[in-house]
């Protein structure tokens, strides 16, 4: 099968380290060039705790100019290090991750140098995590499938269903738990007719995900209409609010950061180790990776393929139920058409971006996440960047990550591909 | 159409070919039990539909709380809870039929002094709303026909839009040219944007799905973009985004009658089905397209170049979107001019376009009026229904259609068909790495 996708035409064959090295060094460069230099005069000043929370931390000033003049550099360094010596896997991704988080400091500086207002980090990152928690769950969602063989194009409609009947659900027994946990059923069964479908009746998975969506979307938005516009009852906008881990809480920065959100983070958290774990090493996650990547020596062996990938299809549908669940009663309380506005697409991308691995696609997630927060809080800086192409980048990113500019990604290799026994 | 969606049909007719009309005709016949038996495409699309249409009408009657109530007191009075569920049923479907099909009540207001064009009324609104589906199903189809899954008929719809809405309100042409101008635009706009994706796939071997998805979304925050600023799209004065509407002279003239009826868009739509037919079935670049979807080995070794048969099948697939863009924009209403949610569903409405017509020309153009009729008697239903029947009850027919129609085994199972030989949709299965 390779054959066919390996064309003729390949004027791209450059070396991948190289051109990561390269990107490395421009994304050094525009540091330096673009916002050092066209940096205004003066200081950007950091806040480094919410107001109004216990432990007030003076804010933070630096000279917005030379952060980024240093950042930069040290960006170019990585960069030609990366060229020159063959670092481990391990020691590539902190490079991405520094050479990523140097660009954003310089950014930031740019964006407040010679600014009345202080951008306010700690709620900066909060709100990066808020709004990547739909993106982590859509992606662990994607893991599961995708990783027993089995391409979930059909997220976004399990978010969109997710957060339908946990609104519903919510509203109508009244209790925020019922909703949550219905709608991950709800969602799990709409990962059960993916299976059905995909698996049993051996349905182009893609077409099928993109037939479950559109069905999703309309009978979320018929139901809408019918039950919930004549009866306000029965979508009362109800949500969980925030829970402050005992003691982790307290401590300044990290506290709010990681120990101060809805529950929905706490269950993230547990669901990234059980899936990366259990995923990658457990004699489970082995089993699945067998039946995604070679189903037939996994069916010589004893294994019973179609039962996997029904199990983990289901599964996923449900971890994907409850990042649903969070669009409703984990954030604004009420359900609208639509709600799940591309989230679904967007982790798909995650999970793309992210190699197919839970710790890769939380860490796009993230990355997705602070673009879309980033967007909000440079428009309140009146930054000369169109926030629509701060939340382009995702999509972007993920283009350049397929075609394979900076590495390429791979999926399963029986990703898609329906088993029948021989 | 019928020779295509029957493979038994030519091997059925072949043997009495030459024997006369009459045992012809009896083999027709014999076909059409053969068919019926064995559950053939077209039969298992027909039960697709009534499947579909069985279970939306369930939803219907469940969610509809005077049903329920009368459910409630069932044993008190029976026949009041099967007549209203029989009513619920009757209104919202009779309203869908009358809306989009044609109303017996305009019969007899035309023998009283009516409008005989009123009798015409629905089909007219049913052909405005196929016109965009048509051309969406035919990009998602014709790429299809060469193995690649288009599902970024959204966002080369919008390329297509923006660039006719610019042309439409921006420049001043005379009539028929201004017209032409802005149909060219959106096609070189869509077909910008489906190049791009069959070159990075022919290039790099990419997976098209992927690349489509993200530039939908691309595209989404690019007409965000541009709709926020006078110095592009938005309208001088607005605060909200909306582009300025296009001239008069680059709107439609209408066919069927005055918006939200039948312009010329829909003539444009007709003429793409023929023009796609003629390029699949009689052009070599078509023969081209169907071997290298059929088998890409296959095709390089008969010295096709796959890529370049990706990068052009795209090329006009992409054009087919931004047409469509074309006939929403200069419609003429009532869509409002270029808006954020001119980027609608136009799109992936287009895939289940292609899906239920086999990606066929013909096939794509019934199921264009068949989904542009449920999508215009939906709104009439909508209206004409208490407590209301919401026009997204047409999705959810659309979405189960399709997945019945992908799944011939399913509807077999239900209707205890035979097999058939050979039957079923032909997807294009594959996972991720091609």
């Amino acid at each position: 099968m390779t054959t066919l996708v390996t064309p003729i035409r390949q004027p791209l064959t450059l070396n991948r380290d190289s051109l990561a090295a390269g990107f490395f060094v421009l994304l050094g460069a525009i540091d330096i060039v673009v916002f050092g230099v066209f940096a205004h005069a003066g200081h950007a000043t950091f806040q480094l705790s919410l107001s109004g929370s216990g432990i007030q931390i003076p804010n933070v000033k630096v000279p917005a100019a030379l952060v980024c003049y240093v950042v930069g550099g040290l960006s170019v360094v990585i960069g030609f290090w990366r060229g020159i010596a063959e670092p481990s896997p391990r020691l590539k991704r902190y490079a991405i991750g520094a050479v990523i988080t140097f660009f954003l400091a310089a950014l930031l500086c740019w964006a407040d140098a010679g600014n009345e207002t202080a951008v306010n980090l700690i709620s900066l990152i909060q709100q990066s995590f808020t709004a990547s928690i739909p993106l982590v769950f859509g992606a662990l969602a994607g893991c599961m499938c995708e990783r027993s063989g089995v391409i979930n194009i059909a997220i976004e409609g399990q978010l969109l269903v997710g957060a339908f009947t946990g609104a519903i659900m919510a509203s109508a027994i009244g209790s925020l738990w019922i909703g949550l946990i219905s709608s991950s059923i709800a969602a799990g069964l709409l990962g059960l007719l993916l299976a059905v479908f995909a698996i049993t009746f051996l349905v182009d998975q893609i077409i099928l995900g993109v037939v479950l969506n559109v069905l999703a979307l309309g009978l979320t938005g018929f139901l809408y209409d019918r039950l919930m516009v004549p009866n306000a009852n029965l979508n009362a906008g109800n949500s969980f609010s925030a829970v402050k881990v005992p003691l982790l809480g307290h401590i300044p920065i990290i506290g709010p950061i990681f120990f101060d959100s809805t529950i929905f983070l706490y269950i993230a958290y547990v669901l990234i180790i059980v899936i990366q774990i259990g995923l990658f090493s457990t004699r489970w996650g082995l089993r699945v990776r067998a039946v995604g990547e070679h189903p037939t020596a996994a069916d010589t062996l004893g294994l019973r393929v179609l039962w996997i990938r029904y199990r983990n299809v289901v599964l996923g549908g449900m971890v994907a139920g409850i990042g649903g669940a969070f669009l409703t009663i984990g954030s604004v309380g009420f359900f609208n058409k639509g709600i799940s506005s591309g989230f679904g697409f967007i982790a798909l991308a995650a999970m793309i971006f992210g190699r197919w691995t839970p710790l890769g696609s939380v860490a796009a997630a993230l990355l997705f996440g602070v673009a879309d927060s980033l967007a909000i809080v440079l428009s309140s800086l009146n930054v000369p960047i169109p926030s629509n192409f701060l939340l382009m980048t995702p999509y972007l990113a993920t283009i350049v990550a397929v075609v394979g500019i900076v590495g390429k990604v791979r999926a399963p290799a029986a990703d898609g591909k329906p088993y029948v026994k021989a | 159409m019928s020779d295509q969606l029957t493979p038994a049909a030519p091997e059925a007719a072949k043997p009495d070919a030459d024997t006369g009309g009459k045992p012809r005709l009896r083999l027709t016949g014999q076909m059409i039990i053969q068919e019926i038996v064995e559950g053939g495409p077209v039969v298992i699309t027909i039960l697709a539909v009534f499947l579909a249409l069985v279970i939306s009408a369930l939803l219907i009657v469940f969610s509809d709380p005077n049903v329920i109530h009368a459910w409630g007191d069932f044993f008190s009075a029976p026949g009041n809870a099967i007549s209203m569920t029989w009513h619920s049923i009757a209104t919202a479907y009779s309203a869908l039929f009358e809306g989009s099909i044609f109303s017996p009540a305009t019969i007899g207001a035309a023998f009283h002094g009516g409008s005989i064009a009123a009798i015409f009324y629905p089909l007219s609104l049913t052909a405005f709303e196929a016109t965009p589906l048509i051309l969406t199903g035919l990009s998602v189809a014709i790429a299809f026909r060469a193995g690649l899954f288009n599902i970024g008929a959204s966002g080369q719809f919008v390329g297509g839009a923006c660039v006719a809405a610019w042309i439409g309100f921006a420049v001043h042409l005379p009539v028929v040219i201004h017209i032409v101008a802005c149909v060219l635009g959106a096609l070189v706009g869509g077909a910008i944007l489906g190049w791009i994706v069959g070159e990075l796939k022919a290039r790099t071997g990419a997976h098209e799905v992927i690349i489509t998805i993200m530039l939908n979304y691309v595209m989404y925050n690019l007409l965000n973009f541009l709709l926020s600023s006078t110095n592009f799209l938005q309208q001088p004065g607005q605060s909200n985004q909306i582009a300025p509407p296009i001239q008069q002279n680059a709107t439609f003239p209408h066919v069927g009658g005055p918006p939200p009826q039948a312009n010329v868009g829909f003539l444009v739509a007709l003429a793409a089905v023929a023009g796609v037919a003629w390029l699949l079935s009689r052009s070599t670049i078509g023969f081209q397209f169907r071997t290298v979807g059929a088998n890409p080995r296959a095709a390089r070794s008969a010295g096709m170049s796959v890529e370049r048969s990706w990068a052009l099948v795209m090329l006009i697939s992409g054009g087919l979107a931004g047409l469509a863009a074309s006939t929403i924009i200069q419609g003429g209403g009532p869509p409002p001019p270029l808006n954020p949610n001119t980027y609608g569903t136009y799109g992936f409405d287009g895939i289940t376009v292609a899906l239920l017509g086999r990606a066929r020309p013909v096939g794509v153009l019934l199921a264009g009026l068949l989904f542009g009729a449920l999508q215009a008697g939906g709104t009439v239903m909508q209206a004409a229904t208490t407590p209301q029947v919401p026009v997204d009850i047409v999705e959810v027919i659309q979405g189960l259609i399709v997945l019945f129609v992908a799944a011939p085994p399913l509807i077999r199972a239900i209707f205890r068909l035979r097999a058939a030989r050979g039957a079923g949709l032909e997807a294009v299965a594959k996972g991720w790495n091609g």
